[in-house]
């Protein structure tokens, strides 16, 4: 027991320093690779460590008629729950930390913590351009929230119909690539599942097009205009973390393949190998979903944003599901 | 369903939508727009004032610094008032000088417009892509002028810089990019979906609304009112080619007078101006570039003039307007600048009403605003600034008459 409380408590210790480091690395890569899609030279691959620095040595403002207690502690809490999530979802073929003791439906609902959080925090600074940026991320969260919830639901359902067992386990979903329990009409289906986790992707992490809630031009950062220092700091971490996150969890759904499954390769040569498979994949996906689509696109207005989620994302999302369904119905690929 | 409340939303007077400092207050009702104000005045610099004390020679420089990015508009106008009042004979070459300048000006400023707008959506690739298209006629300018943005080119009577031969195949060169990339540029800006979805049928003035507002410029031609003065009152070499007003139609079916049609007719004419240049170059003559090359005597002229006079361009934003007027003195008796915006900026109460926040900033930039250039009178008594009504400033006018006739 004891062995084991150990073994959690440097997992979750590393795990942080991992979401955090690699965060940064990743933010790094998506602003040089926006920078030369946009003709541009760039920042230094480490400028985030640079930003991250300089925003801790600064103090934190707090505005007069801000709720200090909710205003200091939603970046603390939206911090921690990226973490948590990550403590959930398996790197490479490493299991999770804390595998055994939740599913992707926990996943699921950590997501939204941080967006809460930064809800909460905006509408706590007090300010007309925070509290409109906290308005347009909660419309945004009920609109990319159901396609998202399909996606996952979707994947679970055609691996329980496979007679996998404890199909919502992130561990059994990493094992079995749903891609080969599925015949033609699975196939096609998961196809329109992963379009729409990647327009998921961005939306969830307040990139361009779904940056509404910050919008620089028109509420000056929104939900973030009043964050200064260590707070401001501390949101841009869990921002970090939760692309590793986002990223994670589509590798996962969609892309579990591990390179030992293919070579032979035993012991610390097999870990590190999937290790940097998976950082490849992770840098694949964070490359299409967050930095070609915000090179290519001008910021929604929040109600495009509701109509495109809602109707066609929602749409493709469904149409994925029924595929799925029909696969399973037809008995086409594995079914139980 | 019981009325939502209405909150308040200050933009500015420093503000990222904003290019310029102006203070906007809206009524928001959700994401709705239900009341705009508007107060400018918040850039305000005294350029009449200071011109007020130089002579024609001197301001010519000053006009230079209205504005950052019409650096030709402005002297251009205030030169015609004056040469009209003075009766100096511009050499033919030095119009097509002139004009050759104004519409590279209105090359790089529409360019300019274009890259702001796209980054007021959002859309930064696209913003610097435009930015970096404008470079081509920055260079041009700073090749032909020795400046990038104050040019110092224009002067009374003239202009200080005359192009020689071997710099045309430059000039030349950049006509050549510019026509290369038109298709893109309209494929990139009229095409594209997400610009489409954010500017059509957003921020419309109406044929009538234009007309009545007395908006000038490309806000004008957007809302169909086929109005230039180039076409209509043409100056400098504008009278020898064929110049029209551009309206929305060269690309759409229907006038709509909307953000997108903004963005049409400001491509548009940077289409037409490189012809323009090319048709300018075409007939270019030979001869002097100034009517008198010792400055002695220009101002020995302009200290003799007597009279008053009215100097109209067509700057990239519209209609520039310089009224100058001379009682045989080395300084001006009264000058006073009417910048494109000053025409322009009351139609923004029309056209963000009922629109979204979201929509602010594009709606705000569409007019292309140039506040440092309309900021002409700025009231601050105790620390405190206040804001001149009719009544007020037809009192102080009648004031100042009792004053004179004593």
């Amino acid at each position: 027991m004891i062995g084991m409380i150990t073994a959690a408590v440097v997992g979750c210790i590393g795990i942080t320093v991992y979401g955090l480091l690699f965060g940064l690395v990743l933010q790094g890569v998506d602003r040089k690779c926006a920078a030369r899609m946009q003709a541009r030279y760039g920042p230094p691959l480490h400028q985030p460590f640079i930003d991250i620095a300089k925003l801790l040595c600064k103090d934190n403002i707090i505005p007069k008629n801000a709720v200090t207690s909710v205003f200091n502690a939603a970046p603390v809490i939206a911090l921690a729950a990226s973490i948590t999530i990550l403590l959930y979802l398996p790197i490479g073929s490493i299991a999770p930390v804390l595998g055994g003791w939740g599913d992707i439906i926990l996943v699921l609902y950590l997501l939204t913590v941080p967006g809460l959080a930064m809800v909460a925090g905006g509408l706590a600074s007090g300010s007309p351009y925070a509290t409109v940026g906290s308005q347009r991320e909660m419309v945004t969260m009920i609109a990319y929230e159901l396609p998202l919830a399909i996606a996952i639901i979707a994947i679970a359902w055609r691996l329980n119909a496979a007679g996998v067992v404890d199909p919502f386990s992130l561990a059994t979903i990493a094992q079995t690539p749903v891609w080969s329990v599925v015949g033609i009409p699975g196939i096609i289906g998961m196809l329109l599942l992963m379009v729409a986790m990647a327009w998921v992707t961005p939306a969830e992490l307040s990139r361009v097009p779904c940056d509404t809630p910050e919008a620089e031009t028109e509420l000056c950062g929104g939900i973030l205009v009043e964050y200064s220092g260590k707070n401001l700091a501390l949101f841009t971490l869990s921002g970090a973390v939760k692309t590793v996150a986002m990223a994670t969890l589509a590798v996962v759904l969609f892309l579990p393949w591990n390179l030992t499954w293919f070579v032979p390769l035993t012991g610390a040569a097999g870990i590190i190998a999937d290790l940097v498979f998976f950082v490849v994949k992770v840098l694949l996906v964070v490359f299409f979903s967050v930095s070609l689509i915000r090179v290519g696109m001008a910021r929604f207005r929040i109600n495009h944003l509701v109509t495109f989620y809602w109707g066609y994302i929602t749409l493709i999302g469904f149409a994925g599901l029924l595929l799925l369904v029909l696969d399973a119905v037809l008995g086409m690929g594995v079914v139980a | 369903m019981a009325s939502k409340p209405t909150y308040n939303i200050p933009i500015g007077p420093i503000h990222p939508a904003l290019k310029e400092p102006i203070l906007f207050t809206f009524d928001i009702q959700g994401e709705v727009i239900k009341g705009v104000d508007f107060a400018p005045g918040k850039t305000h610099r005294g350029i009449e004032w200071m011109g007020m004390r130089r002579n024609p020679v001197q301001i010519a420089h000053l006009c230079d610094r209205i504005c950052g990015i019409c650096g030709v508009s402005h002297t251009l106008a205030f030169s015609r008032a004056i040469e009209q009042i003075a009766e100096i004979e511009v050499p033919e070459r030095a119009h097509y000088v002139r004009s050759i300048i104004a519409e590279f000006e209105r090359i790089q400023s529409h360019l300019l417009w274009a890259g702001v707008a796209a980054h007021e959506l959002g859309f930064d690739t696209l913003f610097h892509l435009a930015w970096r298209v404008r470079e081509e006629a920055m260079d041009v300018i700073e090749y032909l002028t020795g400046n990038r943005v104050n040019y110092g080119i224009v002067q009374v009577g003239g202009v200080r810089r005359d192009f020689t031969d071997d710099q045309f195949p430059r000039i030349y060169q950049a006509l050549e990019t510019y026509e290369g990339l038109v298709g893109k540029l309209v494929t990139l800006f009229l095409e594209d979906t997400t610009i489409k979805l954010r500017c059509m049928n957003c921020g419309v003035l109406s044929e009538r609304d234009a007309l009545e507002l007395c908006t000038v410029g490309p806000t004008a031609r957007a809302s169909g009112l086929a109005i230039d003065v180039r076409a209509d009152a043409p100056y400098a070499a504008y009278g020898d080619i064929d110049v029209k007003p551009i309206l929305p139609d060269v690309y759409a079916d229907a006038i709509k007078g909307d953000v997108y049609d903004r963005i049409v007719v400001r491509l548009f004419e940077v289409v037409d101006s490189v012809r323009i240049i090319r048709d300018l170059m075409d007939q270019m003559p030979t001869g002097p570039v100034l009517w008198e090359t010792k400055y002695a005597k220009i101002l020995a002229t302009c200290k003799k003039a007597e009279g008053e006079a009215i100097g109209r361009v067509e700057a990239p934003r519209g209609e520039c307007f310089h009224y100058v007027r001379m009682n045989r003195s080395e300084t001006p008796e009264a000058w006073k600048v009417k910048a494109s915006t000053y025409s322009n900026q009351m139609s923004w109460l029309k056209i963000l009403m009922g629109e979204q926040i979201a929509d602010i900033p594009i709606i705000v930039a569409s007019i292309d605003p140039c506040m440092s250039c309309t900021d002409r009178v700025s009231v601050i008594r105790d620390g405190r600034q206040g804001v001149m009504t009719g009544d007020d400033l037809h009192h102080l006018s009648v004031e100042k008459t009792r004053r004179m006739q004593e």
